[in-house]
C-alpha cells in the first residue's frame, strides 16, 4: 500500500480548515442546545466578516508585502454596491439567487476598484500603495455620503446635492439617501453563509500562496530585483494579489450590508480607524500567517464585547491588552523566553526538530 | 530582563483572565451613575436580585443603549444620567405598579453594529423593555432586532423616520421631517423673514433630514430660500464661505438645522464679518449658551424651536435641572430631558397596561403597545404629550428666543 505523504504546508493548511470547521460544528451544537448567549449569537456574523477581512488583508500585507491602509474602503464599495442591488431587486427574484448575485456584484465592484487603483500605483516602488489606499478609503466614504440615488417609473435618478433634486415622481423611492445611507436592506447574512465564505476565501488564498503564481508573488516581496531578473511580470502579479484581496474584502462588505438593516458610511465603520483595525488583526496574528489572522480577528472582536462589564474603562483595558499581546507575540525577548520554556517542557520535540534541520 | 518578562507575562495573563471573568459575571453590575442611588434602594434590589431568575425577582429590567464613548458621547451620557435620575425617583416613589425598576445602560460608540451587540448583551442580562437607542442610525438597526423579538422600544432621541417603522417602537423627540416642517411653518406664519439662507451638515442624518423637509415645506410658505450651503463632518471649522454666500444673497434669516458646537462657530464668524441676520435653529441648538469660551452676547436674538429649555420657569423643569446639576454637576440638555420623559412614559404606560414583572417580553410588549396611545404625559419636553399607534409623539414645539443670555418663550 502506498502511503500518501503530506507536505508540511498541506498539513498546515489542513489544520486551518479543520480549525474553522470545528469552530462551526461547536457553534452549531451550542445553537442547537440553546447554550449560547444572545450576545454571542449576534456576534457570529460580524466575526465571520472580520475574519474574512483579516485573511484578505494578510494577502496584501503578508504575502505581497505591500502596505494597504484602505481595506475598509473596499469593504464599503462591496457593501454599498450589493445593498443597492438588493434594495432594487428585493421581491423581484428569489432571496437566495438575489443574495448570491449581490455577493458577486459586491466582490466584483471591490475587485474593480482594486484593479483601478492598482494599475498606476503598483507599478511604483516604495510605500505609495499605503498613501493611495489611505486616500481611497476616505474618498469612498465621503463620496457615498453625498450620493443620492432614487428610483421611480422613469428609471434611476442621481444627484450629488440632496434628495429633493432627484425630482422623483410621487411613488418614487430614494434608495441611497446621502448621509442617511441605505436603510432596509434585507437581512440575509447567516452564520452558515459566513462560514462558507470564509472557506471560499481560505481556499482561494491558501491555494494561491502555494501555487506557481503565489511563489512569484512572494518572490517579489522578498527581492524585487531578483524576481524581475528571472522574468517575473511584477505589475501583473502584484495586481493579481491586490485585486483578489480587494474583492474578498468586498464580499465581507456584502455580508456586513446584509447583516444590519441600516448602512451608513461613518468614520466608525468604513473609515481610517477600521482599516487600521484590520491591519492590527493581521499584525497581531502574524504577517503572512493566515491562521494567525483568523485567531487574532476573533479574539480582538470578542474582547471589547467581553470587557463590557468594565463599562467606561473597557476601551482603556482593551488598548492595554492589545499592547501586552503585541509584546508577548513579537518582542525578541518574549520570543526567546518562549523558546526557553519550550526547551524546558518539551525537550524531546525540539531535539527532533533540530535533527530535521 | 528575564525577570521582567516573567512579570510581564503574569500581568498579561491576569489581565486576560480578569477580562474574561469581567465579561462573564457582570449581569448585576450597576453603571457608575447607578452607584449614587439611595442605599436602601440598592439593598432592596440586591436581595431581590439574589432571588435568582430575572422575571421572578420582582423588578422591571429596563435597558438603555447609547454612545458613552467616542464623538457622540455627550448625548449618550446625558441620556444615561437623566434616565438613571428618573429611575431613582420612580423607585423612591414606589416603582411601577409597586414594583421597582432596574436600569442598565450599555455603550454603542455610535456604531450600528456595536449597538446590536449592546442590545444582545442587555437581552442576556434579562432586559424586558428598551429605552434607546440615542442616535438615529443605531436606532434603525436595533429596531429591526426589537421587532424580531417583539420587545417594547422607546427611543428618547432617535429622530429619523425609520426609527419607529415597526409598531413596537415609539419615540419621545420630534422626527426630523416634523422639525423641518414646523420650522418652515413658524417662520412663514409669523412672517419672521422673507429671504432665507440655510447652512446644514450634509454628512449628518439629523441635519440633512430637517433641511430636506424644510425645503419641501418652504414651497408652500411666503418666503424664499436664497441660498442653501452644506458642510460636512470633516470640514466644520470655517464657515466664512457659506456665510458670505448668505450675505451676498441678501438673506435676512439664516436657518441652522445643526448642533450647537458648529452653530457657535457660525455665530462668532458672522459677527466678525459684520453680518447680523436673524439666526433660527432647531433643538440641536439647545446648549449653545454653555459652550466654553463662547461669548453669549453673540447668541442674542437667536430663535430656536425646542421642546426643552433648561432655564424654563415651570416647576418640573426647575426640579429636574436642580436634581441633575446636584448629581452630575452639569446642566442637562435636551437629550437628557427626552430620556427623563421616556422613563416616565414607560411608567405611565406600564401602569395603564398593568404589567407585572413575571410577564414575558412579548406579552409585555403587546400590553405596552396598547397602552402607549392611551396615555397623556406632562413631561419636560411638552405638556399633555400623547402618542400615535405609529410611534410618533404629539406635542407642540416651543419657540424660544435668547434675550439677555437666557431662553425666553415667544
Amino acid at each position: 500500500m502506498k502511503k500518501m505523504k503530506m507536505t508540511k504546508t498541506a498539513k498546515n493548511n489542513l489544520i486551518t480548515y479543520i480549525m474553522v470547521f470545528l469552530a462551526y460544528i461547536a457553534v452549531q451544537i451550542l445553537l442547537a442546545t440553546g447554550n449560547i448567549s444572545s450576545l454571542m449569537k449576534g456576534l457570529l456574523v460580524p466575526l465571520c466578516i472580520y475574519v474574512m477581512l483579516a485573511v484578505s488583508l494578510n494577502l496584501t500585507v503578508g504575502i505581497l508585502g505591500e502596505l494597504s491602509l484602505g481595506h475598509a474602503g473596499f469593504m464599503c464599495v462591496g457593501a454599498f454596491s450589493s445593498a443597492f442591488f438588493s434594495k432594487c431587486m428585493d421581491g423581484a427574484m428569489p432571496d437566495g439567487v438575489r443574495f448570491l448575485l449581490a455577493l458577486l456584484i459586491g466582490a466584483a465592484a471591490a475587485g474593480f476598484f482594486g484593479i483601478l487603483i492598482g494599475i498606476p500605483v503598483l507599478r511604483l516602488k516604495g510605500d505609495y500603495l499605503a498613501i493611495v489606499t489611505l486616500a481611497f478609503g476616505e474618498i469612498i466614504k465621503n463620496l457615498v455620503n453625498v450620493l443620492y440615488i432614487g428610483k421611480d417609473k422613469n428609471g434611476f435618478h442621481f444627484s450629488m446635492k440632496d434628495s429633493i433634486s432627484l425630482h422623483l415622481e410621487e411613488e418614487g423611492q430614494v434608495i441611497v439617501n446621502g448621509a442617511q445611507g441605505i436603510t432596509g436592506t434585507p437581512h440575509d447574512a447567516t452564520f452558515t453563509i459566513g462560514i462558507i465564505l470564509i472557506f471560499i476565501s481560505l481556499i482561494i488564498i491558501l491555494n494561491l500562496i502555494n501555487s506557481r503564481d503565489g511563489r512569484a508573488i512572494m518572490s517579489i516581496r522578498d527581492n524585487r530585483i531578483a524576481a524581475e531578473s528571472i522574468g517575473i511580470n511584477i505589475t501583473k502579479y502584484k495586481l493579481m494579489a491586490f485585486s483578489i484581496s480587494a474583492s474578498i474584502a468586498g464580499a465581507a462588505g456584502v455580508l456586513y450590508a446584509h447583516n444590519l438593516s441600516t448602512l451608513t458610511a461613518l468614520p466608525k465603520n468604513f473609515g481610517y480607524n477600521m482599516s487600521i483595525m484590520i491591519l492590527v488583526f493581521v499584525v497581531l496574528g502574524g504577517i503572512g500567517n493566515i491562521r494567525g489572522s483568523i485567531i487574532a480577528a476573533i479574539i480582538l472582536t470578542l474582547l471589547p464585547e467581553l470587557l463590557r462589564g468594565l463599562s467606561d474603562y473597557r476601551m482603556l483595558i482593551y488598548a492595554i491588552v492589545l499592547i501586552a499581546m503585541m509584546l508577548f507575540n513579537w518582542s525578541p525577548k518574549a520570543v526567546a523566553w518562549k523558546e526557553r520554556l519550550k526547551e524546558r517542557y518539551f525537550p524531546k520535540r525540539l531535539r527532533k526538530e533540530k535533527e530535521v534541520k | 530582563m528575564k525577570k521582567f518578562n516573567k512579570i510581564m507575562s503574569v500581568v498579561m495573563a491576569s489581565a486576560v483572565t480578569a477580562a474574561l471573568f469581567a465579561g462573564c459575571g457582570n449581569a448585576d453590575e450597576k453603571t457608575p451613575a447607578a452607584d449614587s442611588s439611595s442605599e436602601a434602594n440598592n439593598a432592596e434590589q440586591e436581595t431581590e436580585a439574589a432571588d435568582d431568575t430575572a422575571s421572578a425577582s420582582g423588578v422591571f429590567k429596563i435597558g438603555g443603549i447609547g454612545p458613552t464613548t467616542g464623538s457622540a458621547a455627550v448625548y449618550g451620557i446625558a441620556v444615561q444620567n437623566a434616565a438613571q435620575l428618573a429611575v431613582d425617583e420612580i423607585n423612591a416613589a414606589g416603582g411601577i405598579n409597586g414594583v421597582p425598576i432596574e436600569f442598565k445602560f450599555e455603550d454603542d460608540e455610535c456604531d450600528a453594529e456595536k449597538s446590536v451587540n449592546a442590545y444582545n448583551t442587555l437581552k442576556d442580562w434579562g432586559m424586558q423593555m428598551l429605552m434607546g437607542t440615542v442616535t438615529s442610525g443605531c436606532s434603525v438597526a436595533v429596531a429591526e432586532k426589537t421587532a424580531e423579538d417583539n420587545m417594547f422600544q422607546l427611543t428618547p432621541s432617535g429622530s429619523s423616520v425609520d426609527c419607529v417603522k415597526y409598531d413596537n417602537a415609539f419615540r419621545v423627540c420630534f422626527s426630523d421631517p416634523n422639525q423641518g416642517a414646523a420650522s418652515a411653518l413658524y417662520i412663514g406664519e409669523n412672517a419672521v423673514a422673507s429671504k432665507i439662507a440655510v447652512i446644514y451638515d450634509s454628512s449628518d442624518i439629523y441635519s440633512s433630514g430637517i433641511y430636506e423637509k424644510f425645503v419641501t415645506e418652504a414651497a408652500n410658505q411666503p418666503f424664499e430660500i436664497v441660498s442653501a450651503e452644506a458642510f460636512t463632518a470633516d470640514n466644520k471649522t470655517d464657515f466664512s464661505v457659506q456665510l458670505q454666500k448668505a450675505k451676498d444673497a441678501g438673506a435676512e434669516l439664516v436657518f441652522l438645522p445643526i448642533y450647537y458646537t458648529e452653530a457657535s462657530l457660525i455665530l462668532s464668524q458672522a459677527s466678525t464679518m459684520g453680518y447680523a441676520p436673524i439666526f433660527f435653529g432647531c433643538d440641536g441648538l439647545d446648549g449653545i449658551l454653555n459652550v466654553e469660551n463662547f461669548d453669549t452676547s453673540l447668541a442674542e436674538g437667536v430663535m430656536l424651536l425646542t421642546p426643552f429649555a433648561a432655564d424654563a420657569e415651570d416647576e418640573l423643569t426647575q426640579n429636574f435641572v436642580t436634581a441633575y446639576k446636584e448629581k452630575f454637576g452639569d446642566t442637562p440638555n435636551q437629550f437628557a430631558a427626552d430620556a427623563y420623559d421616556a422613563i416616565y412614559a414607560i411608567k405611565a404606560a406600564g401602569e395603564k397596561a398593568g404589567i407585572t414583572p413575571d410577564m414575558d417580553m412579548s406579552a409585555m410588549c403587546e400590553a405596552m403597545k396598547g397602552a402607549m396611545p392611551e396615555i397623556t404625559l406632562d413631561g419636560l419636553t411638552g405638556i399633555g404629550m400623547t402618542w400615535d399607534a405609529s410611534g410618533e409623539p404629539n406635542k407642540a414645539p416651543k419657540a424660544v428666543k435668547i434675550t439677555d443670555g437666557v431662553y425666553t418663550a415667544m
